[in-house]
């Protein structure tokens, strides 16, 4: 077989017409994406994005591999179908604050219960965007944008905690305006073996003026020397270590996130906020009942020969139902 | 005397053993040469509501229930006191003596108005509102009464055993029940204690135990002197290998044989049977023949076998999406699920339409709407399943009318889900799925496995999910196909899979999907389209589709005895509709009559609908047991007759 072209960023990108806003926080997550995919030598047929429904969702047709825009919340779902019919592939699932947080948010839990190994990324901007800007999930109590008539009266769910919660396995969060940063927690994502949930806060320059670029940024506040004050931190450069190194830390390294994951406003953490890799993925736990999955998954199966006669022999099943 | 020709019925409180029960009582007379047909009775409740099993028994093929009972074999009081009545005058009631001063009051679990009624019906005898009364009401007609000490039994199997106490064997007075009721039949104890040693095969002192106390049922009967008993069972000779099993394992084994590798389900009743079916035997023996090249593949199913993946999700949004998801992989994926849930599965049936996914939605209808009643049966989906979903969206309805066909149907519902990338809905229903039956051991050599067209891994081609064709079938890839990158989106989209809003490709992309329906008319055989049934040339036709179809075929039977002529067309592809074939075989009939289980006959529409014709009778159904064949020959002849009302109504069943 001919040297596989190791594919560089660009050669993950479409020529799909993007039509983000200009300043769009998307932009940022689609190009650590592509990085991503480059550093890790992913081959295209091996790498299936999937995505729900929104701006965010259409993330897929910009990236050259294989792209599944599903339905509005249901994006968990579809991927894990895939993922469990053929583990071998590398499976990114993508969508908005509201698509998995509200309308998808029983996929959200249920998928932390499984823990198969795959990724799944949320683009956090508070908002729905392509609807014009109706309060999401993750838009906090008594903020009023200035896409809403009136203050939104729905408290927020925490991201980190929900994802926690359910047993995620990896849970990080980024910001979209750190492509490095970002880049680095995908394949660190990628990379660990079971559930990744990344929360990465996008601001959206259409709808949302209240978090944004500038306000992460820090632009509005400034030190004694007249520096602005970020309000997003690394966690990583603070020293701290969200890796579980034997089962029985499991809990307290929960915890831990859950107390750093509390923080917003003034200092709002970013990076690996835990990180559990003794966990057994959905695929271990299957292989128990089915001893070849791993080898001849649902999707790799010969299930007839040339002549389209079925492989299988049911008359064993049938002659326990044999009565004459 | 009556030999081999019987309805026999064991009932009892839900949890209480009562289909272990029927189970021995149904294998005891296939073992015997004899055909059966069971139907499963039960309330929405795990423990203590009153669930009933009804089994035919005769020395030909049958393929549905008749309502007068022969044999009630009972061992509770509620089941006498709401079956005593539909006891033939020449037959038989099995009962424990010592529940005879049981009152109607006693029993919680009967409703008003069913005590309203027993009380009315007794007290017009004289009799008191107990089991005594009832009883005696029976017998009064000539019903022979049983006492079976039950207790006195249990005491003696316990004593032989070593068993410490009573209650530990107090499921054994099902078997006690169903060996007394064969001891009344004058049937071969040796098929008995076969049988019970099949049911309770788990663990042999159980087995063992059940033999002993079934011996002694049978014995105090037939000591007691049945002689002048109108009923006889007698094994018979059976020429070929026959099979006894239920719907949901029907399906499951056709599933199983489709190359189904990917099952989603969430609990519903009456689906999960299906899917537990399908998990408890995951692994499936397989191997390809040796004259197949691929040697080593064929080392490793022979090794290995195929196996099935089975997952249980989070509500039904997830179980077809997760279907699409493992369908796009490559696997063959498929849901089962009922009403309920097929509500929640709209989106993604949509989505697999628009995006030309191979998927199998294994549709049990129930008696509906919403919750309706989730253990009782009709058929009230087909217009659902035909336009489920918004927009012009296409998809398959197919529906199997036995458990024959549900078996080879649900292979070929698999192989026109690829054949034409659409979505797939194979109706069946609760009839079905909890009826039981002795087939013939199915014939497996013709079944064949057609995946339709795919694509081939390739190298630098210019692959488009999407192309377009001139039979609107493009060849299909899966995800991980080197060279065969593609984009699926629920918005419309070009070849590539990415999203347009082009008012002319999506004139295009609407034709190509539209297309195939027009597509799949043409190609899929006459015999999956319909089945025509009894006289060719009768003026008085029967349209139905689905499980309606035994008491159809037996009712024609007995009527056609009567030397009447009748014919039945049994609707097997609803959608597209086999327009053609249905103008051809209707046209010029003078007396259509739609019979369906449900309130409005669809039937009766959709037939309007596609060919002008208009089906002047309808016999329906809708309280939720399914359709006899006694209630439906008496229908049928008042149809023949010409003094049938437009619209009858069956209400028969318990």
């Amino acid at each position: 077989m001919a040297p596989e072209t190791i594919l560089k960023p660009a050669d993950f990108q479409t020529e799909v017409h993007n039509d983000w806003c200009p300043g769009c926080g998307d932009f940022g997550i689609l190009k650590a994406m592509q990085m991503a995919l480059a550093d890790l030598k992913f081959e295209r047929h091996n790498v299936a994005m999937f995505s729900g429904i929104g701006c965010s969702a259409k993330t897929v047709h910009y990236i050259d591999t294989y792209g599944i825009h599903t339905l509005h919340g249901r994006v968990l779902p579809f991927a894990m179908g895939a993922k469990l019919a053929n583990p071998g592939l590398e499976v990114i699932a993508m969508g908005g604050d509201g698509d998995g947080l509200g309308i998808g948010a029983g996929h959200f839990v249920n998928a932390g219960r499984r823990n198969l190994d795959m990724m799944y990324v949320i683009f956090n901007n508070g908002v729905y965007g392509l609807t014009k800007g109706q309060a999401s999930p993750t838009l906090k109590l008594g903020l009023k944008p200035k896409s809403l008539p009136k203050a939104n009266i729905n408290d927020a769910v925490n991201p980190l905690w929900l994802a926690i919660a359910s047993g995620a396995t990896f849970v990080a969060r980024a910001y979209s305006f750190d492509i490095k940063h970002l880049k680095d927690l995908f394949v660190k994502g990628i990379q660990h073996r079971g559930y990744a949930f990344i929360d990465v806060l996008q601001p959206c320059p259409t709808y949302n003026n209240l978090n944004t670029k500038d306000w992460y940024g820090g632009e509005d506040r400034h030190d004694e020397s007249g520096k602005r004050m970020p309000r997003v931190y690394k966690l990583e450069e603070r020293g701290f270590d969200p890796l579980v190194r034997t089962e029985d830390e499991a809990d307290e390294k929960k915890l831990q996130a859950l107390r750093v994951a509390a923080e917003w406003g003034d200092a709002i953490p970013i990076g690996v906020f835990y990180q559990n890799p003794l966990l057994a993925t959905f695929e271990d736990r299957l292989r128990e009942q089915i001893p070849g999955y791993m080898e001849e998954p649902p999707a790799k199966q010969v299930i007839a020969d040339a002549a389209g006669r079925p492989t299988v022999r049911v008359q064993k099943f049938l002659d326990e139902l044999v009565v004459t | 005397m009556r030999l081999n020709e019987l309805t026999w019925i064991i009932g009892g409180a839900q949890g209480s053993g009562v289909d272990s029960s029927a189970n021995v009582f149904g294998r005891a007379c296939a073992y015997g040469g004899l055909h059966v047909f069971g139907k499963r009775e039960y309330y929405s409740n795990i423990m203590g509501e009153h669930s009933y099993f009804q089994i035919r028994v005769a020395a030909k093929p049958i393929r549905s229930h008749m309502d007068p009972i022969n044999v009630l074999a009972t061992f509770d009081a509620e089941t006498i006191f709401r079956h005593f009545r539909d006891v033939t005058s020449d037959g038989a009631i099995i009962y424990d003596p010592s529940l005879v001063k049981t009152r109607i009051d006693d029993v919680p679990t009967l409703e008003a108005p069913v005590k309203q009624s027993l009380k009315s019906h007794l007290i017009a005898l004289g009799l008191g509102e107990t089991i005594r009364g009832a009883l005696d009401a029976a017998a009064q007609r000539g019903v022979r009464l049983q006492p079976i000490p039950m207790s006195d039994f249990l005491a003696d199997v316990a004593k032989k055993f070593n068993v410490d106490s009573l209650s530990k064997l107090s499921r054994m007075v099902n078997v006690l029940a169903v060996s007394a009721s064969f001891g009344m039949l004058h049937y071969d104890f040796a098929e008995v204690a076969k049988a019970v040693q099949f049911v309770f095969r788990a663990k042999k002192s159980v087995a063992e135990m059940n033999v002993h106390g079934a011996k002694l049922a049978y014995d105090l009967v037939r000591e007691k002197g049945t002689d002048g008993f109108a009923h006889r069972l007698s094994p018979i000779p059976a020429k070929d290998r026959r099979v006894y099993l239920a719907g949901s394992q029907a399906v499951g084994l056709g599933k199983m044989l489709s190359g189904c590798r990917f099952q989603t389900y969430y609990p519903i009743t009456p689906a999960s049977d299906e899917s537990e079916y399908l998990e408890a035997n995951q692994i499936l023996p397989a191997g390809l023949a040796p004259d197949e090249p691929e040697a080593e593949e064929a080392a490793f199913l022979k090794e290995n076998g195929n196996s099935i993946v089975v997952m249980q999700t989070e509500d039904e949004i997830a179980a077809i999406v997760m279907a699409n998801g493992a369908a796009l992989a490559g696997a063959r994926s498929s849901t089962a699920t009922s009403g309920p849930g097929f509500c929640l599965m709209m989106e993604g049936i949509g989505w697999a339409a628009i995006n030309e996914v191979p998927v199998v939605i294994t549709l049990y209808q129930r008696a509906g709407p919403s919750t309706g009643m989730p253990t009782r049966h009709e058929q009230g989906d087909l217009r659902f399943a035909i336009h489920a979903g918004h927009g012009d969206s296409p998809r398959i309805v197919f529906a199997s009318g036995d458990l024959e066909e549900s078996l080879y149907d649900t292979v070929k519902s698999f192989n026109f889900a690829e054949r034409y990338q659409t979505p797939v809905i194979h109706l069946v229903d609760k009839a079905l799925a909890n009826s039981t039956q002795t087939l013939p051991y199915p014939v497996l050599d013709g079944v064949r496995i057609d995946r339709g067209e795919l694509a081939r891994p390739i190298e630098d081609g210019d692959y488009r999910r999407f192309r377009l064709t001139p039979n609107g079938i493009s060849p299909r890839a899966v995800l991980g196909m080197r060279g065969t990158i593609f984009w699926n989106t629920g918005d419309e989209h070009d070849e590539n899979g990415h999203i347009t809003e082009d008012p002319t490709l999506r004139v295009l992309m609407m034709t190509k999907r539209m297309g195939k329906l027009g597509l799949a008319l043409e190609e899929i055989p006459a015999d999956d389209q319909f089945r025509y049934y009894g006289d060719a040339d009768a003026e008085t036709v029967v349209v139905s589709w689905g499980s309606t179809k035994g008491a159809i075929l037996d009712a024609m039977d007995v009527l056609r005895g009567e030397g009447r002529k009748i014919g039945f067309l049994q609707f097997r592809l609803l959608h597209p509709f086999p327009t053609q074939h249905a103008s051809r075989l209707l046209q010029g009939r003078t007396n259509l009559v739609d019979v369906e289980m449900n309130y409005s006959s669809p039937l009766v529409g959709l037939i309007r609908e596609h060919t002008g014709i208009v089906v002047p009778h309808a016999i329906v159904k809708f309280q939720g047991r399914a359709m006899s064949c006694n209630e439906l020959r008496d229908a049928l002849a008042a149809v023949l007759d010409g003094n049938a009302e437009p619209r009858q109504v069956l209400i028969h069943g318990a």
